[in-house]
């Protein structure tokens, strides 16, 4: 049989999976955001503004947020599950780590569409 | 079983070789991002999108000695996790996992991520 916890290790193909095709959504998302906004710098507030009012910039760099939340879930399990041994602390823990990076979506989607 | 070879678990005569240090500070990098990154990315643009007084006032913060030093903190995070985040990807790929390409590349690593560090902060002084 085998043993499951809610917290536990060792099946976690689909997080390992999530956690590479996350990290390679932000890797090209850097180069593309440095290839643009590194000649066009200095930037005023404008500018600023305008470039992130178009909406491929808005998606895109939600897409890197969203990307980065998941990424950040993945990595941080991880280390609970390496350092973290009771079982009522790491549940707590996660569940703390969930509810902020929650959060931390809504609050990307709020800012990034307030635009 | 042999029993009786050899080993030395001194810790003050032992250290981690280069591999081992790439990967415990992509984890503590990791974690780095994580605990201020993420909030710290999110505040920034909140404050540079909001209206042209937070932008002003945001980038009198970015401009202060102590904000650039957070930044620079938060560069040397970002990109030793994305050049030792790189690095895992070839490995699992399996590229460069003999051991002589593994601490070559886990140099380029250390190396690159301190240039890239080095060129973020002439590019914020």
């Amino acid at each position: 049989m085998v043993k499951r916890v809610v917290v536990g290790a060792h099946y976690g193909l689909r997080d390992w999976l999530l956690q590479r095709i996350t990290a390679i959504v932000m890797a090209v998302y850097t180069v593309a955001f440095l290839v643009v906004v590194l000649p066009s710098l200095p930037m005023g507030f404008e500018d600023w503004r305008a470039g992130f009012a178009h909406p491929v910039v808005k998606i895109s760099t939600l897409l890197f947020l969203l990307s980065a939340m998941l990424h950040a879930w993945v990595g941080v399990r991880d280390i609970f599950m390496d350092y973290i041994k009771p079982f009522g602390l790491r549940l707590f823990l996660q569940v703390v780590v969930i509810l902020t990076l929650f959060v931390y979506a809504l609050w990307a989607i709020q800012l990034l569409w307030s635009v | 079983m042999a029993k009786n070879r050899p080993k030395n678990l001194d810790l003050r005569t032992i250290q981690l070789p280069l591999p081992g240090v790439v990967s415990i500070l992509h984890r503590i990098s990791g974690a780095l991002l994580f605990l201020f990154g993420i909030p710290l990315l999110l505040l920034v643009l909140q404050q540079a999108l909001h209206s042209r007084e937070s932008f002003e006032s945001l980038r009198a913060i970015l401009t202060h000695p102590l904000g650039k030093l957070v930044l620079l903190g938060f560069a040397w995070s970002f990109w030793h996790h994305l050049c030792a985040g790189v690095r895992f990807l070839l490995l699992d790929i399996h590229k460069g996992v003999q051991i002589d390409a593994a601490r070559l590349s886990s140099r380029w690593v250390m190396g690159v991520s301190l240039f890239l560090t080095l060129l973020t902060g002439v590019a914020l002084w």
